[in-house]
């Protein structure tokens, strides 16, 4: 009872804050709403048992893509004025669009599970043993390594992220000295 | 105990709002923050799977992460991007950036 009632409270919180993520004509306040919702999203993380991953996720989205995107808007202030429209002229479309997504998904999720064989094992989690969930961190960076799992993907994302710290540099450095030139 | 349906409910709402912000917002800033919230949901499905069906492997962690790892790249490509074309061309707004229309 009391899990189903903090998942309730946790997620309508995130999805509060979502909203104001993208209807806030202030950038900045988006930008802080945005931190609420990450944090939101470590929570289930923790409530779905992968703490690894709520601990990458407080890092990785709040201490540093949170950060990078609140640099961003303020160097780029002078067109975010808060009398400019926010949305777009495709604004009500978009909002069709969305509901009738997630209606069609809710649809899907709420109608088609209950009726296959599995539904006994969805209606809550698999019972597992805590070993194998505290194991869990320990299996996933010897699959990391590991020659016949991700080492592959692995080295491809450290370079994709080598790449990315490159090309930002460049893309973004400013180009007075060919003027100068 | 919690249905795995409440979690995919959940992300697909995480979804259907970051849909409605790539689509409808005008700063390219903005933007960039809902497809960040379209990659939480993501990894939410992923984690849910991954504890529900198959906890005892760590495909569903692994993906997660790589999705994290993506993210992280694209946020800083992306910002990149943003301010390098405020520089050159004093918006942000996406409407206004339609150099390759004609």
């Amino acid at each position: 009872m009391f899990e189903q009632v903090f998942f309730i409270f946790v997620a309508v919180v995130t999805l509060g804050f979502a909203l104001i993520v993208v209807t806030n004509k202030n950038l900045f306040h988006a930008a802080l709403a945005l931190m609420v919702t990450f944090l939101g999203v470590a929570i289930t993380y923790v409530t779905l048992g992968a703490g690894f991953l709520a601990m990458a996720q407080l890092l990785v989205y709040i201490g540093a893509i949170s950060i990078l995107i609140i640099f961003g808007i303020m160097m780029t202030r002078r067109m975010m004025s808060a009398d400019e429209e926010p949305f777009n002229s495709q604004a009500g479309l978009s909002l069709f669009t969305a509901v009738a997504f997630f209606l069609l998904v809710a649809y899907v999720f709420i109608t088609y599970w209950p009726t296959t064989p599995a539904d006994a094992m969805l209606a809550q989690m698999t019972p597992v043993d805590p070993a194998i969930l505290n194991n869990s961190v320990v299996a996933l960076g010897q699959a990391f390594v590991s020659p016949n799992a991700y080492v592959l993907p692995f080295e491809i994302a450290s370079v994709m992220l080598l790449a990315a710290l490159v090309g930002s540099i460049f893309i973004a450095k400013p180009r007075i000295q060919e003027d100068e030139a | 105990m919690i249905p795995m349906s409440w979690y995919l409910l959940f992300a697909a709402a995480l979804f259907a709002i970051g849909l409605y912000g790539v689509m409808a917002r005008r700063n390219t800033v903005a933007i960039l923050m809902s497809v960040e919230l379209l990659l939480n949901a993501v990894n939410i499905n992923l984690i849910t799977f991954w504890r529900y069906l198959t906890p005892d492997r760590s495909v569903g962690l692994a993906w997660a992460v790589f999705v994290l790892a993506v993210a992280a790249a694209e946020a800083a490509v992306g910002l990149a991007l943003i301010i390098s074309v405020y520089r050159n061309r004093d918006s942000v707004v996406a409407e206004e950036l339609d150099v390759l229309r004609n």
